[in-house]
């Protein structure tokens, strides 16, 4: 009897959750799909001119801008992220470990607006005083999202470092190779699933970041010729305008939204490959 | 037989002592053969646990030597000083003199070269996660062999050594974990003979494995003894007989008693060796 009450109780928790997603996405659908329809998908998701005043609404700008952010991001990120796992799964001793993982979680729990605020005072400055432009830039959006990704990269790559069983390491070591060989040439690859699944947890944070992004991005509604140029992801998109937004207006940023949903899904889609992937090996 | 006890009994009596009977035995048996390796009073603590206790014992060269004794004896742990794999436990404090080839082997040889001079099979086939001629070219590639052809070579040789060339050769790509058990295990000792080792350590290598893979590495051993000293660590008596030339008793800690396995097993000198070996305990 206690069981079956038990069994209700967690099976309603286990159902909000369900439930709010089937919602998320029946509001973004029902919303998105007749704006998307209106304005012409071709149009909408190809046009490249954003021009809300003029009815024009082409988010091609802001795709790119998400792409390249994202891809700014994870070349910093990537890098940074695997080497401080690597280090903290084989190198590091037992003290400076734990201080740098709780450094680790102290990034994570940061709030993102903090984060915007740091690039703002920092990063924008010292980038205006180098490089031509504001400052306000693709470039800055990168190495702010890149210091973001890193929590859930190196936490992600170091639990699949710490899972590569200690005989590969010990069997290397037994063939004569030093400890960074064996660490680089055969633990690593014995970890790649868990990796690879690191790099894209890491693009799926990168890609949904709005708040960071939009205080260093300058936010040009324009695909950006070189990284020291402003940029407008699909995020800040809709947190910028969605304030005024009326009509078709408010209907291209929910739609926005859809696209953003796609490219989220598409990404937990590739994480779950992976991760099957790796388990099956 | 009784020829050469007798001779062996007049010379311990005699001015020549223990070492010239020795050898007199051994000529006898057509056993002379230098050490290969040799440890020399070791003692090795874990922490406060005392696991090696003044054991002194050497390795012929291109013989089988076998550990045999019961579960916690040190046979395992003698193995790995060995080839200083023990250097990964904490707190492993090892004492006395381990040699190769006269030379210290933890002095006067760089770890590395070390352990590609005295490779290890360890209990569990330990076979890395890549393909088949990956596995046994890692240690080639570890010590500097870059190029294609020798690699193929190289590959192929120890695979051979190993008896399973013919097995694995239409699928050198494949991913090594698809091997069955004691095909990983021969895998492993390929791979071992990859990198030229002058001594091959066997860690119970058989003991999870089935009978015929087993059989197969047994057969494989006496091979190897050719080329390679082998010391191996076995818990199965009957494989120590069938397969070792040297048979070395260890009880907790200590080494009980050594000598030629034909010896060890028919007439020990210790009563504890005489109880071992007759299943008595262990």
């Amino acid at each position: 009897m206690k069981e079956g009450l038990a069994r209700v109780l967690f099976g309603a928790a286990a159902l909000i959750s369900t439930l709010a997603v089937a919602l998320i996405c029946l509001f973004l659908f029902a919303n998105g799909i007749p704006a998307m329809a209106q304005i012409g998908l071709p149009d909408f998701l190809f046009g490249t001119t954003w021009k809300p005043s003029a009815d024009i609404y082409g988010i091609f700008p802001m795709i790119v801008g998400s792409i390249y952010v994202t891809a700014g991001a994870i070349i910093i990120g990537v890098p940074t992220g695997l080497l401080t796992a690597i280090f903290l799964s084989r190198f590091a001793g037992g003290r400076i470990s734990s201080l740098l993982r709780s450094g680790v979680e102290l990034l994570a729990g940061i709030p993102s607006v903090v984060y915007g605020f740091f690039g703002l005072m920092l990063v924008v400055p010292l980038i205006r005083e180098l490089a031509p432009g504001r400052g306000l830039s693709l470039l800055a959006a990168a190495i702010i999202l890149g210091i973001m990704v890193l929590p859930t990269i190196i936490t992600v790559a170091k639990n699949a470092l710490d899972a590569v069983p200690k005989a590969y390491y010990e069997g290397a070591l037994a063939l004569g190779a030093t400890h960074e060989r064996s660490v680089f040439r055969v633990v690593v690859p014995a970890a790649i699933s868990g990796i690879m699944a690191a790099i894209v947890l890491g693009v799926g944070r990168a890609i949904g970041e709005t708040m960071a992004v939009v205080m260093v991005a300058g936010n040009q509604a324009v695909i950006p010729t070189s990284i020291f140029e402003g940029v407008r992801t699909m995020t800040a998109n809709i947190v910028l305008e969605m304030g005024y937004a009326a009509d078709l207006h408010r209907g291209a940023l929910i739609a926005t939204g859809v696209v953003l949903f796609v490219f989220v899904l598409l990404i937990c889609a590739l994480f779950n490959a992976i991760k099957n992937r790796g388990e099956r090996s | 037989m009784l020829e050469a006890v007798a001779r062996t009994r007049d010379a311990l009596m005699g001015a020549g002592g223990v070492e010239e009977a020795l050898r007199g035995l051994r000529a006898e048996r057509g056993q002379e053969s230098a050490s290969k390796m040799s440890v020399i009073g070791l003692d090795l603590h874990y922490g406060s646990f005392h696991v090696l206790k003044d054991v002194s014992l050497d390795f012929p060269e291109r013989q089988v030597t076998a550990l045999i004794g019961p579960s916690g004896c040190g046979k395992s742990t003698l193995l790995k000083t060995l080839d200083r794999m023990n250097d990964l436990v904490p707190d492993c404090r090892v004492e006395g003199l381990v040699t190769l080839d006269g030379q210290n082997a933890y002095e006067d040889i760089p770890v590395n070269s070390l352990r590609r001079r005295v490779g290890m099979v360890f209990q569990q086939p330990n076979p890395f996660p890549m393909s088949i001629y990956d596995n046994v070219a890692f240690g080639p590639r570890t010590h500097g062999v870059q190029d294609r052809a020798q690699l193929d070579g190289i590959v192929e040789q120890s695979l051979r050594d190993a008896a399973m060339w013919d097995e694995v050769k239409d699928r050198l790509r494949k991913s090594a974990l698809g091997l069955s058990g004691g095909q990983q295990q021969r895998l492993c000792i390929a791979r071992a003979l990859a990198v030229k080792p002058e001594v091959l350590l066997l860690d119970e290598s058989t003991s999870a494995l089935d009978p015929i893979s087993t059989a197969k590495i047994e057969e494989l051993v006496g091979e190897l003894k050719r080329s390679y000293t082998v010391i191996m660590v076995t818990h199965n008596m009957l494989q120590a007989l069938r397969v070792s030339d040297k048979t070395a008793f260890f009880l907790l800690g200590e080494m009980v008693e050594a000598g030629p396995t034909e010896d060890i097993f028919t007439e020990p000198v210790d009563p504890r060796t005489a109880d071992y070996v007759a299943g008595r305990f262990g």
